[in-house]
């Protein structure tokens, strides 16, 4: 069963993806983008990632993708689109690009549980007991608050800092 | 107390989800109803009491209203979205309805049936993602319709629904913490087991919710999507029929979601105040209804008709927050536009991100001295009865938020009145009279 389920979200992710770039409208390829963010959601509870399927419907569905069709609602490139399309040279790279870039990653990831950075990963029985223990948020929060907690803070001060930039640089133009 | 086999858990999850669809949406189809007789009530009118007793069948005859009607689809609307647009309005307005616990579980021949369509271990936060999703349907059926008062209901609608998710997502956290989990099972359990609703110990996170939900949910004095006066009827003014009638069950869904939520994570969801008799809780493989002194667990009783009854009082706590949202509907005016998002980032963002700290620092003390029970749910009470008190007070009175009428201190008249000015000289009269 949670096979089947498998394929049928990653094929819907991966047709999404298609239809982001094959749709002409970007309203159109801003629905793809967010199913397929929807179905990468699907594959993370598939994976017993609970909490981290709720963050990407969330802040990916739910707030970024809102952002975006905010950007395309109000710079107004919903309705005269065809002149903005640039086909032709650009999109056989744009596609050479993307199948380059894959076929690296599925290079890498080839033989990846050797690689030592899995062995810390303690085997799906250990994580079913620890989301037993601590809950599907305390899985992540723990180690995020405790091992992490340096990397998770700069991290936090380097979004605030591109918040800041990007309101100084907005400000200007007034 | 066996555990379900697979088929009666498929045919139990089955009648669950079928009951929780059917039942929300009768009670959204008598919410109009309810809207409406309400509103009459306030504005001292009869309301519609011609169709069936006491106007009973009304949602009836709308709802086939609706289906007659014809359906419009305007010339330079986009197709597709334009039929989108209700879709991905509706449809997250019902799938959230799966998480909320809303009774006791019930004891069967083939094993204990929790009252909930599907606990996942998620819970609360599988309704912030529906909810977070709801923007588009309102977004697309705007923009889709090409015409510039449903656009600009739907650039309303989108930037306050995201705005206010913020503050909504803030308010919840102090609840996640008291209750340790973010599944509604725990929520409800953690206030049976303190005795507490929260809504006492947390009352300032009540309140912000409330008024987040009220933004979400569009409703007055947050209706600016659809202010009649201003955008005809905001986004959906393009729409029609099945169409627009579907918008409205969405909007309505939202109310009766957002007043469920409120019930179960202030008022203690399904539990039976006073009386521990009903409690349940899933524990280490057994149904428990409490712990004893020693931490023992004590073994739950339970009983179709105890399932009844928290029904019973999950339906009351819920109808009343029905009931406020109507209420509030008829009683406040709507805010301007530039006054929400003021309320919003301004106001509301900062004082939950102060209060989240607060409680936070709070229970870290308490848990520092090892401060239990009782005791620790009135601390929390006091602390937050000081900071609701202090969010009132600062709120009121023209402090932060100005009316565009006269403010009231304007109003007040000034201590020197005619009479007595004639007993001043001429310059100290005019100068008193002049300042009024």
């Amino acid at each position: 069963m949670a096979e089947i389920l498998f394929y049928v979200f990653a094929a819907i992710a991966v047709g999404g993806a298609l239809g982001v770039v094959l749709q002409k409208n970007p309203v159109g390829s801003l629905l793809f983008m967010v199913v397929s963010l929807g179905s990468v959601a699907g594959l993370f509870v598939l994976f017993e990632a609970h909490f981290l399927a709720a963050i990407q419907v969330i802040v990916y569905a739910g707030a970024i993708m809102v952002l975006f069709l905010f950007v395309i609602m109000l710079l107004n490139l919903g309705h005269d689109y065809r002149a903005d399309l640039r086909l032709g040279f650009w999109s056989v790279l744009a596609f050479a690009t993307v199948g380059g870039l894959a076929g690296l990653l599925a290079r890498q990831f080839r033989g990846a549980e050797e690689s030592p950075i899995y062995q810390h990963f303690p085997g799906p029985a250990a994580l079913d007991s620890l989301i037993v223990e601590q809950g599907v948020v305390g899985v992540i929060a723990r180690p995020l608050f405790t091992d992490y907690v340096v990397a998770f803070e700069l991290t936090g001060i380097l979004l605030l800092v591109a918040l800041v930039g990007a309101i100084v640089l907005a400000k200007r133009r007034v | 107390m066996e555990e379900l086999s697979p088929t009666a858990f498929l045919i139990s999850s089955s009648i669950k989800v079928f009951a929780v669809f059917s039942a929300a949406m009768l009670i959204v189809a008598y919410m109009t109803l309810l809207e409406r007789r309400v509103s009459a009530f306030i504005q001292d009118r009869l309301g519609p009491n011609r169709v069936g007793p006491f106007g009973l069948l009304q949602p009836i005859a709308d709802g086939l209203k609706n289906i007659l009607k014809e359906e419009t689809l305007p010339a330079t609307a986009n197709r597709t979205f334009f039929i989108l647009g209700p879709m991905l309005s509706l449809i997250p307005a019902l799938v959230t309805f799966a998480v909320i616990p809303f009774a006791a579980p019930l004891p069967t021949p083939w094993g204990v049936v929790d009252m909930i369509v599907a606990d996942i271990p998620i819970g609360i936060l599988y309704v912030l993602a529906f909810a977070s999703l709801g923007v588009y349907g309102i977004f697309l059926g705007g923009w889709a319709s090409n015409n510039k008062y449903a656009f600009l209901g739907a650039v309303r609608s989108s930037s306050q629904m995201v705005s206010y998710e913020v503050a909504l997502g803030l308010s919840l956290i102090p609840v996640l913490m008291l209750a340790g989990n973010v599944t509604l099972t725990d929520i409800v359990w953690q206030q049976q087991l303190m005795g507490f609703w929260f809504v006492f110990p947390l009352s300032l996170a009540f309140i912000l919710f409330v008024i987040s939900a009220f933004a979400e949910t569009n409703r007055l004095p947050f209706d600016l999507p659809e202010a009649e006066s201003e955008l005809v009827t905001g986004y959906h003014t393009e729409y029609s029929s099945m169409k627009f009638s579907m918008f409205f069950i969405a909007e309505y869904s939202h109310i009766l979601m957002a007043s469920a939520l409120m019930a179960t994570l202030f008022l203690g969801g399904w539990s039976i105040p006073f009386w521990n008799g009903a409690n349940a809780y899933y524990h280490d493989g057994a149904w428990i209804q409490g712990f004893t002194a020693a931490g023992e667990p004590i073994p739950a009783q339970l009983a179709w008709w105890k399932t009844l009854l928290t029904l019973l009082a999950f339906a009351v706590k819920t109808g009343f927050f029905v009931l406020v949202f109507v209420w509030v509907r008829w009683t406040l005016p709507r805010f301007r536009y530039d006054q929400v998002m003021h309320l919003g980032w301004k106001v509301m963002l900062p004082t939950a991100l102060g209060y989240l700290m607060l409680i936070a620092a709070t229970i870290l003390v308490l848990d520092q001295l090892a401060v239990e029970g009782f005791l620790f749910g009135f601390v929390l009470t006091v602390v937050s009865l000081l900071c609701t008190l202090g969010f009132v007070f600062f709120l009121d009175r023209d402090r932060i938020i100005s009316g565009a009428s006269v403010p009231p201190h304007r109003l007040t008249p000034s201590p020197v009145t005619r009479a007595e000015s004639e007993t001043l000289s001429p310059e100290m009269a005019a100068r008193a009279l002049g300042e009024q």
